[in-house]
C-alpha cells in the first residue's frame, strides 16, 4: 500500500521560502496567487494491505520523524 | 558495418572507427562502442591537446607526483605533501547550474582524497556573461549555491577564488574548481591495479542512469537541442561523499590497498581501464555485481553511468574482510565486483558472460592523438590596435561606451562598482570559509591561506586567469595569468611551488581556436619555467561555444605556495595610519585589454601589458623575503583596474582609513586626460603596492634595490579619502566611504531582496 | 584536567575543531565518541559539534537525534552533566527535545559565514560562568538554518526563566535588527534548559579560540566549563 504524507509549516510560522515564491509569481504577473506556503511531500511504500493499518503506520512515522511538531503539522492520504 | 548515425551519436569519426576495428580485429558491439566513445572523447583522452600539453614543464625537486594521476603533489617539507588539482564542470553548469557546480566540487574533492590526502581547502574560478544580461544572475546564484551546498556540507572550506563577468561567456559559463589536500608524502596512493587475482571493489552510491555520455556532452558544443540533454546532469550527494572520504582515509591508513581511483567522467569504464593501464595489468569485472538503484540497467548503461560518489579499489590479497569492515562502520557497502588479471584487457562480464573485451592500452595510451591544424584568427591584427588618441575625441567606437573621458574620480567609482572588480562578499559569505579552523585570512584577498596543524607552516593558494588578455594575445595572456597567480601567492608571503592548469577553449577543430590553445600552452610553459612552478596536473575543457561563437581563450592557473612560518602571512588592507606606501615595480601606462577601456569605452582592444619574467621572479622572491622578515604590513598586487583600484582596495575593511599617493605621469598619447587615465588605470604587470612602518622603509628599499626590483615610496596611509596625484597634479580625491560603498554593492545590488 | 567528549555523527565536520580547541588550545583531554557508541568514555563535558549530520537531510539534526549515543547524552544531561551543542549540535538538541524550540531557514534564505557579535545574558551556566553579564563576544556563524523559532508562550517562559544565554547584538552590545543575522525570534543566539546544564548556540566558539583565526572571544566559553568542573560549583558573576 502507498501512503502519502503532506507536511506543512504551522500557520504561525513565518515561511520565507513561500513568501519569496509568491513574490516571484507576482513579478511574473500572477497577481491572483495571493499566498504560497511551501511544505514537504513523502511517499511511503508500506508492507500492509489494510488502509487502517497503513494510515496508523504512516501517522506513527510522521510523528516520530517526518514532521517536527514544534513547527510542522501533517496530513495523510492512503491508497 | 556500424550505422553511421550510431557512430555520430557516439561522437566517433569514421577514421576513429577504423582504428577500433584494427585494435579489436573485429566489429565492436554496442557496449564496446560506448566504452570507446567515452574513453576517446576529448574530455577523457585529451586527443586534441596532448601534443601541446607534453611541452609543459612538469619536473622539479619539489614535485612528488606530476601529471598522469588523479592529482599532482608537491613536497612542502616535514614529510608532508600538498596534493592539488583544478578541474572544470562548464557544460553541466550551464544545463543545471546548482547540480553542475555541486558535482564539479564533488569530483575534484574525490580526485584529492583518492590520492590519500585529506582535502583542506577549495577555490573556484567562475566566469559568466554580463550581470546586466538576462539569465546571468540566475546562473550566478545557482552556481554559487551549488558550490556552497556541496562544499559546506562536506566540511571543506572554500577560501577564495575569482569571478569575472564578460559577454563572451554568456552562453558558456566557466566553472573551474580547485582543491588542495595534505598527505604524508609516504602515504600517497595511486590509481593503479596490479597483482594478479587481487580483488577489485566498488564502494559508494548505487549506480543509476544519470550522466550517461556526460563525457561526450563535455566534448561538444551547445545548440538549440541542448535542452534535451538535461538527463545527462548528475545530482550530487555531499553526505555520501563525506562518508566515503572518511571511510577511504581510514582504509588507506591500514595500508590494505594496492590502488584506488574515483569514478568521475566515464564512470566505471574510465576507472577500471585507467587503473589497469597504469599497472600494466588487466581488469575483469561483472556488472551484475555492481549495486544498482534502477532496474533493468544494461551493461552499456552500467559502464557509462556517471553516478556520483563512487570509488574503485584494488585490495591486497587477504585484506578484503578488513576493508569491508571499515566501510561497514560508515554504513557503506563495499562490493567485490572483479579481479586484476595479467592479460592487459578490460573485460566486462554480465552474470558470467563476457559482454565487452578491449585491450586497456587501446582505451588509454593508444587513444587517438591529433595534431590539429592551427592558424592565427582573422580578428587578431584588427583588435590589437587600440587608438588611444580617439578615446577622448568625442566619439567612441562602441555604442555603450563614453564619448569623452570621464573624470578620474568617476572612472574609479565605475571600476570599483563593476562586478568583475567589485566586492565578491555576496558570494563568499555563502561559503563556509572557516570550517577546520585553519583559514588565516578572509576570502577576497588574492590568495587563500590555510595553516597546517602540527607544523608551523601554512599554504597560500590562488587561481587566476584573464580571458580578455588571451583573446588579444593568447601567448602573453597566458604568461600574465601564471604570473598573477604566483604573484598573489607571493603577496601573502608564500613561495610559489607548483601549479595546475584548467584550459577553457572553444572548438579545437577550428584552426583559430587550436592556434589560441597552442599559443596559450606555450605561454604557460614559458612562465612556469621562469617562475619555477612546474605543472603537476590539470584539466582541459574544449568546445566551449554556442552557435559557433567561442568563449575567449581562458587558461586558468592554480598555484600553491609555502609559508614556512604561518605567522608571517600578509594581507591586503592597510593597517595603520602613518604607514608608508611603497610601489614595487614600474607603471608604463598600458591600457591594452584593460578593465578601464572595457568599462568606460566598452572596447576590448589593444595588446595586453608586457612582462619581464625575470623581473617578475625577482619581485616574487622579494615579497616572500620581506614577509619572512616581518618588514611589511600589507601587500596587494596591481591587476584589473590598475594602480588606482589597487590603492583603493587597500583602504577597504580598514574602518575608513584613506591614503595619499603621488605617482609619476606617463606619456602614451597626445591627450592629457588619456595619459592621466593610463597612469591611474593602466595594467602594467609586475607591480605590488605594499605598506610598511616608517621605521622599516629604509630597509625595505635597500632590500628591493639589492634584489633589482624598482621600489619607491609613493605615499602614506591616512586621512579619510583616497587621494592620488599624477605627475604632480591631483587626479583622484574621493572619500573612502564612497569608494567602499560603490565596491561593496557591485554584485549585491543585483540581488537586493526585501524579506519581511 | 577535564575530559571533553566530542560526539561524531556521520556528517559532523566541526568535531575536529572542537577537539583541537579543547586539547591543543586549552590543554585539556579530549575524546571522539562515535554516534553508535553506547557509553561516553568518562567524559566530563559533552560537545555536540557543528556540521551536517546525515547531510541535514529531512531537517537538521532530525535523524541524528535517534543515534544510540543520544540515549547516553540524555542520561548524562539528566544527571546534571554539562552539554554544549554548537550549531548542528544545537539543532540535534532541539530535535531531541533536550532544548525547546526549532530552527528554520535563515531569513535571507542563504547560508551565511561571517563574524557576528553576541551578548552574554546569563552567567550561571557551566559555559558562561567565566563571562560577565552583558559581555560582548565576537564569534563566527556559519549556517543556513539558524533562525530560532518557538511559540510565543514558550519564548515568554524562556525569558522569564532566564534561559536565553546568548543574544545577537551589534558590537556595542545593543539589540539591532541589522545585527540579527538570521531572523531568530528575540535575537536568540543560544539558550539553556530548565536545569541550566545543557546549552545550545548557533555561533561557533571553537572557531574563535585563537587570535590568528580572527578572534579569541570564544575561548571563555571553554574556559568556563573547565572552571566549573574544577571548582565543583557554579559561581555566577554579575
Amino acid at each position: 500500500m502507498r501512503a502519502r504524507v503532506f507536511v506543512t509549516l504551522k500557520p504561525s510560522v513565518f515561511d520565507p521560502q513561500g513568501k519569496t515564491i509568491a513574490d516571484a509569481l507576482h513579478a511574473l504577473g500572477y497577481g491572483k496567487v495571493e499566498d504560497v506556503r511551501q511544505g514537504k511531500y513523502f511517499e511511503l511504500d508500506l508492507a500492509t494491505t489494510e488502509a487502517v493499518q497503513a494510515r496508523a503506520l504512516a501517522s506513527e512515522v510522521a510523528d516520530k520523524l517526518l514532521a517536527n511538531p514544534v513547527i510542522e503539522s501533517y496530513r495523510i492520504e492512503v491508497d | 558495418m556500424m550505422d553511421p548515425q550510431v557512430l555520430e551519436r557516439h561522437g566517433l569519426k569514421p577514421d576513429e572507427y577504423e582504428r577500433i576495428l584494427r585494435f579489436l580485429g573485429r566489429e565492436p558491439n554496442l557496449t564496446e562502442l560506448g566504452i570507446f566513445s567515452v574513453m576517446w572523447s576529448e574530455h577523457c583522452s585529451y586527443k586534441s591537446s596532448r601534443v601541446h600539453l607534453k611541452t609543459l614543464p612538469t619536473d622539479g625537486p619539489q614535485v612528488l607526483q606530476g601529471p598522469g594521476e588523479n592529482a599532482g603533489a608537491i613536497d612542502i617539507g616535514e614529510g608532508l605533501a600538498a596534493v592539488f588539482k583544478i578541474e572544470s564542470h562548464n557544460h553541466p553548469s550551464f544545463i543545471e547550474p546548482y547540480q553542475g557546480a555541486a558535482t564539479g566540487v564533488g569530483g575534484i574533492i574525490r580526485d584529492i582524497f583518492t590520492m590519500g590526502a585529506r582535502p583542506i581547502a577549495l577555490l573556484n574560478s567562475l566566469r559568466f556573461g554580463s550581470l546586466d544580461a538576462p539569465g546571468t544572475s540566475r546562473l550566478l546564484e545557482g552556481v554559487v549555491a551549488g558550490i556552497a551546498g556541496y562544499g559546506n556540507s562536506i566540511g571543506i572550506p572554500t577560501v577564495g577564488g575569482e569571478i569575472a563577468f564578460e559577454p563572451s561567456y554568456a552562453g558558456n559559463p566557466l566553472v573551474n574548481v580547485f582543491c588542495l589536500g595534505i598527505a604524508k608524502a609516504s602515504d600517497i596512493i595511486k590509481g593503479v591495479a596490479s597483482g594478479v587475482g587481487n580483488a577489485v571493489y566498488y564502494v559508494g552510491a548505487k549506480t543509476g542512469r544519470d550522466g550517461i555520455h556526460g563525457a561526450t556532452m563535455a566534448s561538444a558544443e551547445f545548440d538549440d537541442k541542448s535542452a534535451e540533454k538535461r538527463p545527462a546532469v548528475q545530482v550530487g550527494d555531499p553526505f555520501m561523499e563525506k562518508l566515503l572520504l572518511e571511510a577511504c582515509l581510514e582504509v588507506m591508513r591500514t595500508d590494505a590497498l594496492v590502488g584506488i581511483q574515483d569514478m568521475g567522467a566515464a564512470g566505471l569504464t574510465c576507472s577500471t581501464t585507467e587503473m589497469g593501464s597504469r599497472g600494466g595489468a588487466g581488469v575483469e569485472i561483472d556488472v551484475s555485481l555492481v549495486p544498482q538503484r534502477e532496474s533493468g540497467m544494461t551493461p552499456y548503461e552500467i559502464m557509462l553511468s556517471e553516478s556520483q560518489e563512487r570509488m574503485l579499489l584494488v585490495v591486497k590479497r587477504g585484506r578484503e574482510a578488513e576493508v569491508e569492515r571499515i566501510f561497514g562502520k560508515w554504513d557503506l557497502h563495499a562490493s567485490h565486483i572483479g579481479e586484476v588479471t595479467d592479460d592487459g584487457f578490460l573485460r566486462v562480464k554480465n552474470r558470467g558472460t563476457v559482454v565487452a573485451e578491449i585491450p586497456n592500452r587501446a582505451l588509454t595510451d593508444e587513444a587517438p592523438v591529433y595534431r590539429r591544424p592551427m592558424e592565427p584568427p582573422d580578428y587578431l591584427a584588427e583588435v590589437q590596435r587600440l587608438d588611444l588618441e580617439s578615446l577622448d575625441a568625442g566619439a567612441s567606437t562602441a555604442p555603450g561606451g563614453a564619448s569623452i573621458a570621464p573624470s578620474s574620480n568617476a572612472a574609479l567609482l565605475s571600476l570599483l562598482a563593476s562586478p568583475t572588480i567589485g566586492s565578491k562578499r555576496w558570494v563568499y559569505r555563502q561559503y563556509d570559509h572557516m570550517v577546520r579552523t585553519n583559514t588565516l585570512n578572509t576570502p577576497g584577498q588574492g590568495a587563500g591561506v590555510v595553516r597546517i596543524k602540527g607544523t608551523d607552516r601554512a599554504l597560500a593558494l590562488s587561481v587566476d586567469g584573464n580571458g580578455r588578455y588571451c583573446y588579444l594575445d593568447p601567448y602573453r595572456g597566458a604568461i600574465l595569468a601564471v604570473a598573477e597567480a604566483a604573484r598573489n601567492v607571493a603577496c601573502a608571503g608564500a613561495r610559489p611551488l607548483g601549479a595546475t592548469n584548467c584550459l577553457n577553449f572553444g572548438n579545437p577543430e577550428r584552426p583559430a581556436i587550436m592556434w589560441q590553445f597552442a599559443r596559450a600552452v606555450e605561454g604557460i610553459g614559458a612562465a612556469c619555467r621562469a617562475l619555477d612552478v612546474p605543472i603537476t596536473g590539470g584539466n582541459v575543457s574544449l568546445y566551449n561555444e554556442t552557435d559557433g561563437r567561442a568563449i575567449y581563450p581562458t587558461p586558468v592557473i592554480g598555484i600553491v605556495g609555502l609559508l614556512e612560518h604561518a605567522d608571517r602571512v600578509v594581507s591586503r588592507a592597510f593597517r595603520k595610519t602613518g604607514d608608508a606606501v611603497i610601489l614595487l615595480g614600474e607603471g608604463r601606462g598600458e591600457l591594452g585589454g584593460s578593465e578601464y577601456v572595457k568599462v568606460v569605452y566598452d572596447l576590448v582592444r589593444g595588446v595586453p601589458p608586457a612582462i619581464d619574467l625575470a623581473a617578475e621572479r625577482a619581485l616574487q622572491l622579494l615579497l616572500v623575503a620581506l614577509a619572512d622578515a616581518r618588514l611589511i604590513r600589507s601587500a596587494h598586487d596591481c591587476s584589473d583596474g590598475g594602480l588606482a583600484v589597487t590603492v583603493a582596495e587597500c583602504c577597504f575593511d580598514t574602518g575608513g582609513v584613506g591614503v595619499e599617493v603621488s605617482i609619476g605621469g606617463v606619456e602614451v598619447s597626445r591627450r592629457a586626460a588619456v595619459n592621466c587615465a593610463a597612469a591611474l588605470f593602466g595594467e602594467s604587470s609586475s607591480r605590488v603596492v605594499i605598506s610598511a612602518a616608517p621605521e622599516s622603509v629604509r630597509v625595505v628599499l635597500a632590500r628591493a634595490a639589492s634584489a633589482g626590483v624598482p621600489a619607491a615610496v609613493v605615499g602614506r596611509v591616512g586621512g579619510t579619502a583616497i587621494r592620488i596625484a599624477v605627475g604632480g597634479t591631483d587626479a583622484i580625491d574621493v572619500p573612502v566611504d564612497e569608494c567602499e560603498r560603490a565596491w561593496s554593492t557591485a554584485i549585491e545590488r543585483y540581488f537586493a531582496q526585501k524579506v519581511a | 584536567m577535564a575530559t571533553f567528549g566530542v560526539i561524531v555523527f556521520p556528517g559532523s565536520n566541526c568535531d575536529h575543531d572542537a577537539y583541537h580547541a579543547a586539547k591543543d588550545v586549552l590543554g585539556q583531554e579530549a575524546e571522539y565518541i562515535w554516534h553508535k557508541d553506547t557509553d561516553l568514555k568518562g567524559a566530563d563535558v559533552v560537545i555536540l559539534p557543528g556540521g551536517f549530520a546525515h547531510g541535514d537531510y529531512l531537517r537538521c539534526g532530525a535523524m541524528a537525534r535517534f543515534s544510540p549515543i543520544m540515549r547516553e547524552v540524555a542520561a548524562f544531561a539528566a544527571r546534571g552533566g554539562p552539554v554544549l551543542g554548537i550549531c548542528n549540535g544545537f539543532q540535534v538538541l532541539l530535535e531531541a527535545g533536550l532544548l525547546p524550540g526549532a530552527m528554520l531557514r535563515n531569513r535571507s534564505l542563504k547560508f551565511q559565514c561571517e563574524h557576528v557579535h553576541v551578548r552574554v545574558e546569563q552567567t550561571d551556566t557551566p559555559f558562561t560562568l567565566a563571562c560577565a553579564r552583558g559581555q560582548v563576544l565576537r564569534i563566527p556563524i556559519a549556517h543556513g538554518e539558524g533562525n530560532y523559532f518557538a511559540d510565543p508562550d514558550v519564548i515568554a517562559r524562556l525569558e522569564a526563566n532566564r534561559q536565553v544565554i546568548f543574544r545577537y547584538t551589534n558590537a556595542a552590545g545593543e539589540l539591532d535588527a541589522a545585527a540579527n543575522p538570521n531572523g531568530s525570534a528575540s535575537a536568540i543566539a543560544g539558550l539553556c534548559n530548565d536545569a541550566r546544564n545543557v546549552v545550545g548556540l548557533m555561533p561557533h566558539p571553537e572557531r574563535a579560540c585563537e587570535s590568528a583565526l580572527g578572534s579569541a572571544d570564544g575561548l571563555v566559553i571553554f574556559e568556563s566549563v573547565v572552571q566549573s568542573l574544577t571548582s565543583g560549583a557554579l559561581v555566577a558573576r554579575a
